[in-house]
């Protein structure tokens, strides 16, 4: 059973920032922050090219599109409140995926045919 | 784990190329250096765009005009793509601004000097964008991966930059004689401000020993600085002008060319704040935040009262 801390993406601040920062000063007015995903082309995935903040959705998409796609870098654009991105815990990476180290038959290579078996 | 294990660990990572991303463990000195350096760097991107900016409603032609404006949205562009990057490593964007205003953080001391005439727009982009990209593109492999892959972004817009300032000093270069002298003048103004953008001498740098082991910085600010003054010395006799150095001169025995000594005092007049426009820059800044806190503000209430009506709208 595996016990992962929800990692909040936008969760920095308060264990991130010990000494002299203490936790993130924001103002009441500052906007939301979110995370900006990019598809280049029509059969690409998107990718994540950072963030910006912004009052809602529809904000955000259009300060993508400016800030983010000035040059045509974008066919289509996904915008995630940073707070909703939730990751896994890179101080549990060894454990977490220790499952796959020890699973070298899931490996093409790893099967020895005759090379008379073509088109494998 | 006990911190030097984990010290230890991250050195390897850095020593190895592997990025460090947010959320892995990084010494608090690296984090507060990188939030200092990728902030300061934001703010440079920020103000830079007033020196410039004063030129959009005076550019003599509508070519230039539209130029002009497409690099000053770039440099607001990059800002972004910093401050995205410092906000990863737990400082807000509240706070970043609270310290520019309050001159607290400091940003690139090249923005505190005016912008004469049309010819400083191209001598700007040759020279000032010139040497942030000799800057920035060795800090496309920084450490922090958020602060490369900003620095990627940046460099691919970067050359757009100085070539368009390049290419229009030719066009004055090629111009009436008034507007030669424009081009010379620009550059005898713009020539040891943009050289002194590589910071004080290594012999006087406290901080490049522990950030060029923690690879945020990979190059010496003499050694760029060098670069960059044997690219200019070739570049300018193709605009058949002059840098404004009686010492520039090629040594070769050592491959490079020899130059001025830099005003010091100077520099740190204007990076302590008696620049010729420190106070105008700051005081742009403040009105711009203050001036615009009404639409901050309108527009999270409006978005506010918007998401309640869809609720409500939904729940109906």
């Amino acid at each position: 059973m595996a016990f992962f801390k929800k990692n909040l993406y936008g969760d920095y601040g308060d264990k991130e920032a010990p000494t002299g920062g203490g936790a993130v000063k924001t103002s009441a007015n500052e906007w939301p922050l979110w995370e900006i995903f990019i598809r280049s082309k029509q059969g690409l995935d998107h990718k994540h090219v950072g963030s910006l903040h912004a009052v809602d959705a529809q904000m955000a998409i259009e300060n993508a599109r400016d800030v983010y796609t000035r040059r045509q870098e974008g066919v289509s654009i996904w915008v995630v409140e940073s707070k909703y991105i939730h990751a896994s815990n890179p101080d549990e990476a060894e454990s977490f995926y220790e499952p796959a180290n020890d699973k070298v038959y899931r490996h093409p290579t790893f099967y020895d045919l005759p090379d008379e078996v073509k088109h494998m | 784990m006990p911190v030097q294990e984990l010290e230890k660990t991250f050195q390897q990572k850095v020593d190895n190329e592997i990025r460090i991303e947010p959320k892995d463990w990084m010494p608090e000195k690296y984090r507060q250096t990188l939030i200092r350096q990728i902030s300061q760097h934001a703010h440079s991107e920020i103000v830079g765009m007033l020196p410039e900016g004063n030129w959009i409603s005076r550019a003599p032609s509508l070519k230039r005009k539209q130029i002009l404006i497409a690099k000053v949205q770039d440099e607001a562009g990059h800002g972004l793509y910093l401050y995205s990057a410092a906000e990863t490593l737990g400082i807000s964007r509240d706070e970043m601004i609270e310290q520019l205003h309050s001159g607290k953080a400091k940003y690139s001391s090249i923005f505190n000097y005016p912008t004469l005439t049309w010819a400083d727009m191209g001598a700007i982009g040759w020279l000032v964008d010139g040497a942030a990209i000799m800057n920035q593109v060795p800090l496309c492999r920084a450490s922090y991966g958020p602060y490369s892959r900003a620095m990627i972004r940046v460099c691919k817009e970067e050359s757009f930059h100085q070539r368009q300032g390049f290419e229009s000093l030719l066009v004055l270069s090629k111009g009436s004689e008034e507007q030669r002298a424009m081009v010379q003048d620009a550059i005898n103004r713009w020539w040891w401000p943009s050289i002194m953008m590589f910071g004080p001498h290594d012999t006087d740098s406290q901080h490049s020993e522990q950030s060029m082991k923690w690879k945020i910085k990979r190059f010496s600010n003499d050694e760029l600085r060098q670069r960059f003054v044997d690219m200019c010395a070739e570049q300018v006799k193709l605009l058949g002008m002059t840098l404004p150095d009686p010492d520039l001169k090629w040594n070769e025995e050592k491959k490079h060319y020899d130059f001025g000594k830099i005003n010091w005092e100077e520099f740190w007049n204007v990076v302590n704040g008696n620049g010729p426009c420190n106070k105008q820059r700051l005081d742009a800044r403040r009105k711009a935040w203050e001036d615009g806190a009404w639409v901050r503000e309108a527009a999270r209430v409006h978005a506010e009262k918007s998401a309640v009506k869809n609720k409500q709208h939904i729940a109906a």
